[in-house]
């Protein structure tokens, strides 16, 4: 008994996006480990293609059922992420130090990025229930406290801190959009301010201070982080108005990128197409944002409006700390960008957020 | 839908989503200008920078820290080492200049042809190495002419040194490459592949002392590949220099004495437990290891019968034999079985079940009280008193003198040893133990294993009235600058559980042993310095089985190891020693000497030799 509205309903445009934004992606993924270094990256393109296949599937479950059954399951979802989390936290690969990965045979998973997904689903929830339009109070926000720090610990303690941090942009970000009562917000900013200034002159050492300043200034790291983007700084100039063409790049051929096919792959593509091709990606991200926030502008529903504007949020955020980090205007953060960046994780967390897009999108009509 | 209705509708909604919004494109605006000002603005300089990939990173090797004594002799340096390299393009007709550096060096023409004969493409515009280490005097001489050598280029690169070649080799160990295994650890993590590490010895325990932190610059380079500008410098931190406990003198001592022989020495001073000496033999070589140890010289070393890579005196395990008696001794005061006035009489064997049990002097000792017992080695006082004992309260004592565990000293894969119980019998073979294996360990002998280390630790804690000190090689770490990073205090690990009488009584038994009219180590006797000390002769094979060997060449390995422990002077002591010479047979004549002839070096009863390290450089803090 499918509804016909549903067909009628049926956001295209998201959908065109997306291709748009898979098929750059895909482009520039190419040039990244095609010229730089030989195998065994070649198979990384396969594999990113496989993954784009196996997201395609699961945006299109996302889509099947309506997005209401999320508000009601938001517990179950929440919850088994956190378990999934836990389970790392034992059970885990270890790479590079870190424990983040899920191993089941040729596939490993990061069950950090599907935590952001979850957290955003249990914070529309909460907030749908009580929105009010005066805004929340330190009462009302101590349980979307509590949503958003089990997990964000919990990825902290992996340790990814890049993706810890996102979760907290993402809960500020939402709490921000249902708004905060003024009082609350001066007093949480104030206090804020008045912890952490005691912490840095009295609680911590002096290398761990170190440690922060450069983390907000990679030029004070010049063997490090300030030498990546520095190299990454080259890799965009040196594209100029219109880039060295396709698989030309020289900083991304010599593998003077790190990361070039994951964080730095920005610089991938505005070293190869210049400044028209980076302004075409930041305005195809410009349009898929503002077309989420307008599904979340027509969804007559609150959940669905929150809903939407979180998984925006997700995105936009990744974009902004992912682009400014290449361009030296953010902290170095392993933040990946959305679509374009290879990762199975990232990116089927993505095709989700399209899906429930999509869900929100079409169902519109139901509440009118 | 009433819900909702009830808080907010849809037009406070799309107020905030209008905020959200002029929120987005003022980020996308920043991004935007920024990309302007990097590929528009800045666009043509950081083409430039790219079209020779401009900014390199330029590694600069932290110094490792230095090794001295413990009276600032240096043991282990960084030496230059002048590395002569072509760039051939340069250096074109390759064959006269080789012909001429050959002649100005006295190189060996040949061997530089074929350094280069092979070298093809993108390596024939890099620098190729022509030979390692030439050493000063070449080097001037290739300064000399370097008109006449064009693309001859001499590079320097630090190499560790180690100032006496082959002296306290095991002790101070030697540096290497890491390897993959080592990479992936966590002590390792600053490390990258190519890098020098310890491999073993004071060089590894101490690595996290000795390596520094490596430094970098980030530089502009032309297209030549030669640095335009430094854009910024993070300098290299030199590692810490290390001062030992040893004193490189009674070390040099101690391994000329074991020369030829395989066995080991340790001397420590009894008031804090810091290692004086602690010798191996055979020896090896470590800049052989710095250098690049050829194929045959690995072979050589890793084939010796002898085991020259092993430091024996932390890794060699062998039965303690009758100096296991001062054990059986104290246990047996302490526990009341045995008096030292109690006379046992000892007819040269002692019969215990269906065994005979024999004495090492067939004819007998005769009447034996505590005293003769210790001075003269009697096995069947001692079977009696490690029969009324038994084997678990016998094994108790031992484990409070510290045998059985590792000491803890800052050198790897130490040996444990082993004192045996009934229940580790059990355990380990199945079988359960048997009253007559109880004489045997009793004497040292059996199942019983220690390393030279745990006796003369064992030693100095009889030595020093009972206190046992953490036995240690490392005095004090310093920076460059001289300010302590570390500084070791001497620290009591634990007590021997005896009373202060029981303890005489042993002591006066070990000093009968060197200084009685009829004591076993009466060879160990050194003018004017009174010594206490024990021998001790470790069967190898049983007696039957030594007699059952015919050939007379064969027997070397048949033979006992011969062991003393020693400490001197008998009164306040200040040292305390431990040799075993494997297969040295008595440990009156093959290990007693060792030590008195150490004595004598560190507590100077004839004039020294002249210093092997007083040539050497003092610390510059020292």
């Amino acid at each position: 008994m499918v509804d016909r509205r549903y067909l009628t309903y049926f956001d295209w445009g998201l959908l065109a996006l997306t291709f748009l934004l898979a098929s750059i992606g895909l482009l520039t993924l190419y040039s990244a480990v095609m010229a730089g270094v030989p195998t065994p990256q070649e198979t990384l393109f396969t594999k990113q293609l496989i993954w784009y296949g196996i997201g395609l599937v699961v945006m299109a479950v996302c889509i099947l059922f309506n997005y209401k059954l999320m508000e009601r399951h938001a517990w179950l979802i929440y919850g088994g992420v956190v378990l999934l989390l836990l389970w790392v936290m034992f059970f885990g690969k270890y790479i590079g130090g870190s424990r983040r990965w899920l191993v089941f045979g040729p596939v490993s998973l990061q069950p950090s990025e599907l935590a952001k997904i979850a957290v955003i689903i249990m914070l529309a929830r909460y907030y749908a229930k009580y929105v009010s339009g005066r805004g929340f109070t330190l009462k009302g926000l101590q349980v979307p406290v509590i949503i958003a720090l089990i997990p964000f610990l919990l990825i902290v303690r992996q340790p990814d801190l890049g993706t810890a941090g996102l979760i907290g942009l993402i809960a500020a970000s939402m709490t921000l959009f249902v708004k905060i009562e003024k009082r609350t917000l001066l007093i949480i900013s104030g206090s804020g301010i008045a912890m952490a200034l005691p912490m840095w002159f009295f609680f911590l050492k002096e290398y761990q201070r170190q440690r922060i300043l450069t983390f907000i200034n990679p030029d004070r790291d010049p063997l490090g982080a300030g030498y990546h983007i520095i190299q990454s700084k080259i890799a965009i100039g040196s594209g100029f108005l219109t880039g060295k063409g396709f698989l030309e790049g020289t900083q991304n051929a010599l593998s003077f990128l790190p990361e070039q096919h994951t964080d730095f792959i920005f610089s991938v593509l505005a070293e190869e197409w210049g400044f028209l091709g980076a302004v075409i990606l930041i305005f195809a991200f410009l349009v898929f944002i503002f077309w989420a926030l307008n599904i979340a502008y027509s969804c007559r529903d609150p959940f669905g409006t929150i809903l939407a504007v979180g998984i925006t949020a997700m995105i936009a955020w990744q974009v902004v700390i992912n682009i400014g980090m290449v361009m030296g205007l953010m902290p170095v953060v392993g933040v990946p960008l959305p679509f374009i960046s290879y990762g199975g994780s990232s990116l089927l967390t993505t095709m989700i957020s399209v899906g429930i897009l999509l869900n929100i999108s079409m169902r519109r009509f139901m509440i009118e | 839908m009433s819900r909702y209705l009830k808080t907010v509708d849809s037009e406070w909604f799309r107020h905030r989503l209008t905020m959200v919004m002029m929120c987005v494109s003022v980020a996308a605006l920043v991004l935007i200008l920024r990309l302007i000002y990097l590929q528009i603005v800045m666009g043509q300089e950081y083409r430039r920078m790219s079209l020779n990939n401009s900014i390199r990173l330029q590694s600069i090797d932290a110094p490792r820290g230095l090794i001295f004594d413990r009276h600032g002799n240096l043991l282990v340096e960084n030496r230059p080492s002048f590395d002569l390299y072509i760039s051939l393009k340069d250096a074109r007709p390759v064959e006269n200049t080789l012909g001429r550096l050959a002649t100005h060096a006295s190189l060996e023409e040949t061997e530089l042809a074929e350094r280069v004969a092979g070298v093809r493409g993108a390596a024939y515009h890099r620098p190729q190495l022509l030979k390692r280490d030439i050493g000063r005097d070449a080097l001037a001489v290739v300064a000399a002419h370097r008109y006449d050598l064009p693309g001859i280029d001499v590079q320097i690169q630090r190499l560790r040194n180690y100032v006496h070649s082959g002296l306290a080799a095991h002790l101070l160990g030697y540096i290497g490459e890491i390897n993959t295994k080592e990479l992936q650890k966590k002590i390792y993590a600053d490390s990258r592949s190519g890098d020098l590490i310890g491999k073993t010895g004071i060089e590894r325990s101490l690595e996290a002392y000795l390596r520094g932190k490596r430094g970098g610059r980030q530089v502009e380079v032309n297209a030549n590949g030669q640095v335009v500008q430094v854009l910024h410098t993070v300098p290299a931190r030199s590692g810490h220099n290390v001062y030992l406990t040893i004193d490189s003198r009674l070390q040099q001592r101690a391994e000329e004495l074991l020369e030829d022989k395989a066995g080991a020495a340790v001397a420590l001073d009894p008031n804090t437990g810091e290692i004086l000496a602690l010798a191996s033999s055979p020896a090896f070589d470590q800049n052989d290891f710095i250098t690049g140890l050829s194929r045959d010289k690995w072979n050589a070393l890793i084939n010796n019968p002898l085991r020259p890579l092993e430091n024996k005196a932390t890794q060699g395990e062998y039965p303690p034999a009758s100096t296991y008696k001062i054990i059986t001794a104290m246990a047996g005061l302490q526990e009341g079985v045995i008096h030292d006035s109690d006379i046992i009489f000892c007819p040269g064997h002692y019969r215990f079940g269906k065994r005979n049990y024999r004495c090492w002097r067939r004819g007998g000792h005769g009447s034996v009280d505590l005293n003769k017992a210790l001075a003269e080695s009697c096995d069947v006082y001692f079977y009696q008193v490690g029969q009324r004992l038994g084997i678990d309260r016998l094994a108790w004592y031992a484990k409070a003198a510290g045998l059985g565990a590792r000491t803890g000293i800052e050198l790897d894969h130490e040996g444990k040893g082993i004192v045996p119980t009934a229940a580790w019998k059990e355990k380990r073979t199945g079988i359960p133990w048997q009253p007559g294996e109880t004489l045997s360990v009793a004497i040292g002998q059996g199942f019983n294993l220690v390393t030279p280390l745990q006796m003369a630790v064992f030693t100095a804690a009889v030595a020093s009235g009972g206190v046992r000190y953490q036995p240690t090689l490392v005095k004090r770490v310093a920076s460059w600058g001289g300010d302590d990073i570390l500084r070791n205090e001497p620290k009591v690990v634990a007590r021997l559980p005896v009373d202060p009488a029981t303890l005489a009584l042993v002591q006066k038994g070990l000093w009968e042993v060197v200084q009685g009219d009829r004591g076993t180590a009466r060879i160990a006797r050194v003018k004017g310095i009174d010594v206490s000390g024990k021998t001790g002769t470790a069967q190898v094979v049983s007696r039957e089985k030594i007699e059952e060997t015919e050939d007379g060449a064969s027997i070397h390995k048949y033979k006992d190891h011969a062991w003393f422990v020693a400490y001197a002077p008998s009164e306040n002591p200040r040292l305390a020693i431990a040799v075993i010479v494997e297969h040295g047979e008595h440990g009156s004549s093959a290990a007693a000497p060792v030590a008195r002839e150490l004595i004598k070096t560190y507590l100077g009863e004839v004039p020294l030799a002249p210093a092997v390290a007083s040539g050497s450089s003092k610390a510059p803090n020292g």
